[in-house]
């Protein structure tokens, strides 16, 4: 039975309190006695309680769903006020989990909200996810992904995904028994170097909410058993265009994970991802916001520039030739003063550069990672003093002028 | 017929979000893609020329992998292609290299 879930044999009753808060459940037929019943039975484990997993609790919490287990190691920052509704003003600098209690306690009383203040990992996902009837996938990375899919698959626990980019988003319920998994979809992830970078980075605020409470109706449907939820397709939201799309998805039975189920384990997903686990030091956004350590100061050949270094530099009058490679949207947010060309246009605009190959040149962006492709990129077009600056503009603001903004 | 262009893939095709080519097959189609859009084709294929196996290619809303004549499936002006890359954003950034 792909599309509902096995009940306790005893629901559990409901108190006159709750008849009442869930009078229109109640009268829906659809719904019901017995399905409020089964709601308040359900554990639903919302991985992530960003963007996604904020409108999904909530839902789910108003809807009645007994217990909500919220997996995020994160604090809460003022920059994701402007969509992860689950927070507020007078929790940033909480644990996400902790902030997150504080709302979904305070929207209804009855709910047991579960805390887990971890990273999800291989180590600990199959714990974590047998204690839970239905996940919601609202994590934001690939490895996250990956890891999330297989440990559905693994302990058979159906996964409502959802994953937004800029105006887009998509919805689906993956890894039921007789439907296809998000390996089906994707065999293998993106190559870090193809994967969209900060540049084509951003999300409507709303959009997340449009998505999450997508998955928060399909969480609700597999509870149920009732309607037809996103098993074996693809939905596919476009909010500019306001159009929605179902794709068809099929099971492929070549899958390492739920077809050939040559996966039987958790593997490290960083490594299928390519990625290197975020190092302690390093050049790029990962951990720029620190100082960077003395070993670090050659990465790939170029030469990283501190920030205090390109101020010390420009007090002195001898700065060098700095260009900004962000986007026009971003220059006009804060920049140094300097000329701008964004990486995705530098080859073509590279006559544009207004100094001789051998000049020094240092590259500036928001933290450091782009800058860094951009230095590759003027090495291998034949300038020979290339440097990046280490930290970019979100460095200069932390640590030399901290009147300029940070996004 | 009408190439849909998801999103993140959009920067490469001067922001277009739907593209029109003629073509018989899927396979044709594509090419006239990455004829007139260069940069699309290091994002769709491997250097060997394979369609990459993190991007998918729907014809109307069949999976191109799973027609019975895969990319060579003629096509009809009246056909939609649809590029659908996995994105894995939710909560704030769209990518692991992203400014954490």
């Amino acid at each position: 039975m792909p599309a509902t879930l096995d009940h306790p044999a005893a629901l559990p009753t409901l108190s006159n309190e709750e008849i009442a808060r869930y009078s229109r459940h109640l009268i829906l037929p659809e719904v019901g006695m017995e399905g409020q019943q089964k709601l308040k039975a359900a554990k639903v484990l919302c991985v992530g309680t960003g963007g996604l997993g904020a409108p999904l609790a909530l839902y789910l919490t108003a809807a009645g769903v007994g217990t909500i287990g919220l997996v995020d190691f994160d604090v809460v920052d003022e920059s994701n006020l402007q969509r992860q509704i689950i927070h507020s003003q007078s929790t940033v600098g909480k644990l996400k989990v902790d902030s997150a209690e504080i709302m979904l306690k305070g929207l209804n009383k009855n709910v047991n909200v579960v805390k887990h203040n971890t990273m999800l990992t291989s180590a600990n996902a199959l714990e974590i996810f047998k204690e839970y009837d239905v996940i919601a996938d609202g994590t934001d990375n690939f490895q996250t992904r990956y890891l999330v899919n297989d440990a559905c698959v693994l302990t058979g626990k159906p996964n409502a995904y959802g994953s937004i980019f800029r105006f887009e988003g998509q919805a689906s319920v993956f890894a039921t028994e007789e439907g296809p998994c998000y390996r089906c979809l994707y065999p293998e992830p993106p190559p870090p170097g193809l994967v969209p970078s900060c540049a084509e980075g951003g999300v409507l605020g709303i959009l997340p909410g449009l998505v999450g409470v997508i998955q928060a109706t399909e969480v609700i449907k597999l509870i149920l058993g009732i309607g037809e939820p996103l098993i074996g397709r693809l939905l596919l939201v476009d909010a500019l265009g306001m159009n929605f799309r179902t794709l068809k998805l099929r099971k492929n039975p070549d899958c390492p994970v739920c077809g050939t189920h040559e996966i039987k384990e958790l593997i490290d997903y960083d490594q299928f991802c390519g990625i290197a686990p975020p190092a302690a030091v390093g050049p790029l956004e990962v951990s720029s916001h620190g100082k960077v350590d003395a070993s670090a100061n050659i990465v790939d050949g170029i030469p990283q520039m501190s920030v205090e270094e390109l101020k010390a530099r420009r007090d002195a009058g001898t700065q060098p030739f700095v260009l900004d490679v962000r986007e026009p949207h971003e220059y006009a947010i804060v920049n140094l003063g300097v000329p701008q060309i964004p990486l995705g246009s530098l080859e073509a605009r590279i006559s544009e550069i207004p100094v001789a190959k051998d000049a020094e040149i240092v590259l500036q962006c928001k933290s450091g990672a782009r800058s860094q492709k951009a230095s590759l990129a003027l090495k291998a077009a034949g300038f020979t003093n290339v440097k990046n600056l280490a930290g970019g503009i979100t460095a200069w603001a932390d640590r030399i002028d901290t009147s300029l903004p940070k996004y | 017929m009408q190439i849909h262009i998801p999103t993140p893939l959009r920067a490469f095709t001067d922001k277009q979000a739907t593209v029109s080519v003629e073509a018989a097959t899927v396979t044709d189609a594509l090419t006239a893609l990455t004829t007139a859009f260069p940069a699309m084709q290091q994002h769709l294929f491997t250097p060997e020329g394979k369609l990459r196996s993190f991007v998918n290619v729907y014809l109307n809303d069949e999976d191109v992998r799973y027609l019975p004549a895969g990319e060579a499936t003629a096509t009809t002006a009246n056909d939609e292609l649809t590029i659908i890359p996995s994105i894995a954003g939710g909560s704030a950034f769209c990518c692991p290299c992203c400014c954490l």
